[in-house]
């Protein structure tokens, strides 16, 4: 283990056409912050149709999201936190190559992604018991209508709510599968010990991608679940 | 040494391994450059093959070669295949994958296996595509405009819809692999003021595909979603808007031109100082002409809405700023023009497409400005007015670039030179060929000829001969180059490493390059351009 970050035998991670290590990592990480922009803009369209159904159906999208479950929600939230709090230290205990702290860290990460995917299965379940599913079974009349809305619920316009809802945490919880396939792969390296204070670029740039998508729960979970909720209402 | 090269067989990217396998897992970059280069010509012909078919039926004015379904699809899916998979990948899959880590001084792009990834995403996105061809096809255009691509036709929206999807895939893992590279690997001494044109050009176009690219995949996923589930986002009837649709479809999709655009901007910015022996003109400008272009492009989308019931003020708005493209792409074409004067210019095969898409890009975009004020827009919307002034862009414009920047760089792609007579025959056909095939839509858009119409009222019909015509005239300028190409591959001249004594980092190796593109990183201490400083080539190989 040499000292000095540009050793001339480089290890078996430099790939051949980069001139050093800072290189290579200077290009995974952009490489990665690029990735993130194009997923910005990915979910992007969605949240723009999100944006102008809302302002249209106002009436709709509040009745709906009163009839999401709010205590899995926060809950969901409270486990993606902590698992970017994980995620975090991961990185850290990577850079200090403490290998047994990233092995238990890195599973912990994956423990809370899979717990965020049950939840929200179960959550899914409910709104298929309730009939809930845009489509030929959509049902919108058990939905409690907002007090100061003077006109009824409209079933197209609380379909499209739904189909938002079902397409935006779907889209979500795909990215969430993909981040814990990314994940199961980091810790298999990391168990083998590859990962050191002088190459840890993938648990930095897979760790980037985590907390990209557990911010954009933190988006999705006010816009969908805290329409018009009043405190403790 | 350069004796030594002639007797013994150098090695090369070509010939270091054979076999298959060494170039279907291959990484190097020249070698998926050829991968592409195989796959979009196969794509191109495809996409051409159903252009002919579409020619054909409107040679008479009544619909009788095919029925109104089958012309449906013939144009929807000439439009797919060229669109997704000839001209997106064109020029930045193939020139752009040869040559950008080449002309920064590189070894090779940043992300290697990603970039095979692309091609393969590529691959599995073309086979989808021609799966959905054989099985049935498309019909809605290639626009997919709800509610009809969601609610009513019962072709093959959603294998289509999912083979763009893919396609887009690998077009935004070339982009991120490009601009990665752009900013991480270049040579000691490579700053940015002294890029090739080419480079930025393809900075650009790789900004468009990382911003643009996952907007048109968001929609086409509600589409499918759509058809699949059930959701009414975009559906009349279930609530939803379809103009939200095409909001969110031109987003991508204007800027999309620019993509496909762009880089034969940057192939022209190559070969015009190159063939006149000059420093180009206001290098910064064009430079940042590429910017704006990329920048503007995402302003504008809503000129495709003129008359689907957006406001007023929006689309007043939409006018003016579509207006402002026309700075950037001016400013560009005076700077090649002001580039040629006083220079000392040869008239060779590049050189004659380089021309071609001077002269049909400006007039392409000229047309363009008709379409981008409201009162003429509203006129000519839907005519053949607008296929003609697209096709003036992309195929005058982008394809001529093309064609152009293949035959500049082949010495150094293949180490062997085409036959010049025949590389300027086929430049004039292909010029003669596309002037007629497009110029008479004009004509006929203006007297009101609507497209997508497989028959026509009778008073048309010349106007539509000249078309078809002109039509098989470029069909056969586009085969002759494939022709040529190949058989100089085998019998050609052969290259020395710089036989156009052009300047850039490409030329200072051998050609074909060695597998790491140089033997030694070179380290650059000149400026781009630098034509004064590099004798003009042999007059016999440049056949003046
Ligand atoms: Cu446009």
């Amino acid at each position: 283990m040499s000292d000095s970050p540009i050793a001339v035998e480089h290890g078996p991670e430099l790939r051949h056409h980069f001139a050093s290590v800072e290189q290579q990592r200077d290009a995974a990480s952009l490489g990665m912050w690029l990735f993130l922009a194009t997923e910005i803009m990915f979910f992007g369209g969605m949240f723009c149709a999100y944006l102008i159904y809302r302002m249209w159906y106002f009436n709709e999208f509040a009745a709906g999201s009163r009839s999401l479950n709010l205590k899995w929600g926060t809950i969901n939230t409270i486990v993606l936190i902590c698992s970017s709090l994980t995620v975090a230290l991961g990185v850290r205990a990577a850079q200090m190559g403490k290998r047994k702290l990233l092995v238990i860290l890195l599973i912990l990460t994956i423990v809370f992604g899979l717990a965020f995917l049950g939840i929200k299965g179960i959550e899914w379940h409910e709104k298929y018991e309730h009939h809930h599913i845009p489509g030929a079974s959509f049902d919108a009349t058990a939905l409690e209508k907002p007090p100061y809305s003077n006109g009824g619920i409209d079933p197209s316009h609380e379909q499209i709510y739904f189909s938002l809802y079902f397409a935006m945490t779907g889209l979500h919880a795909l990215h969430m599968i993909i981040g814990v396939g990314i994940f199961a792969f980091l810790l298999f390296h990391a168990w083998k010990g590859r990962y050191t204070p002088q190459y840890n670029t993938p648990i930095e740039i897979g760790g980037l991608y985590w907390h990209f998508v557990d911010i954009v729960w933190i988006y999705l979970f006010p816009l969908l679940y805290l329409i018009d909720r009043k405190p403790l209402g | 040494m350069a004796t030594a090269a002639i007797t013994t067989e150098r090695e090369h990217y070509l010939n270091k391994e054979y076999g298959i396998r060494s170039w279907l897992l291959t990484t190097d970059h020249k070698r998926i450059a050829l991968l592409y280069l195989i796959s979009i010509t196969f794509f191109f012909f495809i996409g051409g093959f159903f252009a002919l078919l579409i020619r054909l039926e409107l040679l008479t004015p009544a619909g009788d070669l095919v029925q109104a379904d089958t012309y449906n699809k013939l144009f929807t899916m000439h439009g797919m295949v060229m669109i997704f998979f000839f001209l997106i990948p064109s020029i930045p899959a193939v020139l752009g994958n040869f040559l950008v880590p080449m002309m920064i001084g590189a070894k090779d792009l940043a992300f290697p296996r990603i970039n095979l990834l692309s091609w393969y995403l590529y691959i599995i996105a073309g086979i989808m595509m021609l799966h959905c061809m054989v099985t049935g096809g498309v019909d809605t255009g290639w626009t997919f405009y709800t509610p009809f691509s969601t609610a009513f036709t019962n072709t093959k929206v959603i294998e289509a819809g999912l083979s763009v999807f893919v396609a887009g895939f690998s077009s935004i893992l070339t982009g991120l692999n490009f601009v990665v590279t752009i900013h991480r690997m270049r040579a000691p001494g490579m700053t940015w003021s002294r890029l090739p044109l080419f480079i930025w050009a393809h900075y650009a176009t790789s900004i468009i595909q990382l911003l643009g690219t996952p907007v048109l995949a968001v929609t086409l996923v509600l589409v499918v979603c759509e058809r699949v589930l059930g959701l009414g986002i975009f559906d009349p009837n279930r609530g939803g808007d379809p103009l939200l649709f095409q909001h969110l479809f031109w987003f991508y999709s204007h800027p999309a031109v620019y993509i496909m655009i762009l880089p034969s901007m940057g192939v022209v910015a190559e070969i015009v100082p190159c063939f006149s022996r000059k420093r180009i003109f206001g290098y910064q400008a064009v430079a940042l002409s590429s910017i704006a272009i990329a920048v503007f492009g995402f302003l504008v989308w809503a000129h495709h809405m003129f008359v689907a019931g957006i406001s007023l003020y929006s689309a007043m708005i939409f006018s003016i700023l579509s207006y402002l493209v026309a700075v950037p792409s001016a400013i560009k074409v005076f700077n090649w023009t002001a580039t040629m004067y006083k220079g000392s210019v040869t008239f060779s095969t590049p050189m004659l497409y380089a021309f071609g898409f001077i002269g049909l890009f400006t007039m392409g975009g000229l047309t363009g400005l008709f379409l981008a004020c409201l009162g003429i827009d509203v006129h000519v919307t839907d005519t053949y007015f607008v296929v003609a002034h697209f096709h003036y862009i992309m195929v005058g414009g982008a394809v001529m670039g093309y064609l152009g920047g293949m035959h500049f760089w082949w010495p150094k792609i293949s180490g062997r030179l085409y036959p010049e007579w025949l590389g300027k025959f086929a430049a004039l056909i292909v010029f003669l060929g596309f002037n007629l095939t497009f110029f008479p839509q004009f004509i006929l858009g203006y007297l009101g000829m609507p497209r997508r119409y497989w028959q026509y009222p009778a008073e048309f019909q010349v106007l539509n001969v000249m078309s078809t015509a002109g039509s098989t005239i470029l069909a056969v300028g586009y085969v002759l180059p494939m022709v040529y190409f190949l058989w100089s591959m085998r019998y050609g001249k052969i290259a020395d490493e710089n036989p156009w004594g052009a300047a850039g980092l490409e030329w200072k190796t051998a050609s074909p390059p060695p597998t790491f593109n140089f033997e030694e990183t070179p380290e650059v201490t000149w400026e781009a351009y630098n034509y004064d400083q590099i004798p003009a080539p042999a007059e016999v190989l440049i056949e003046r």
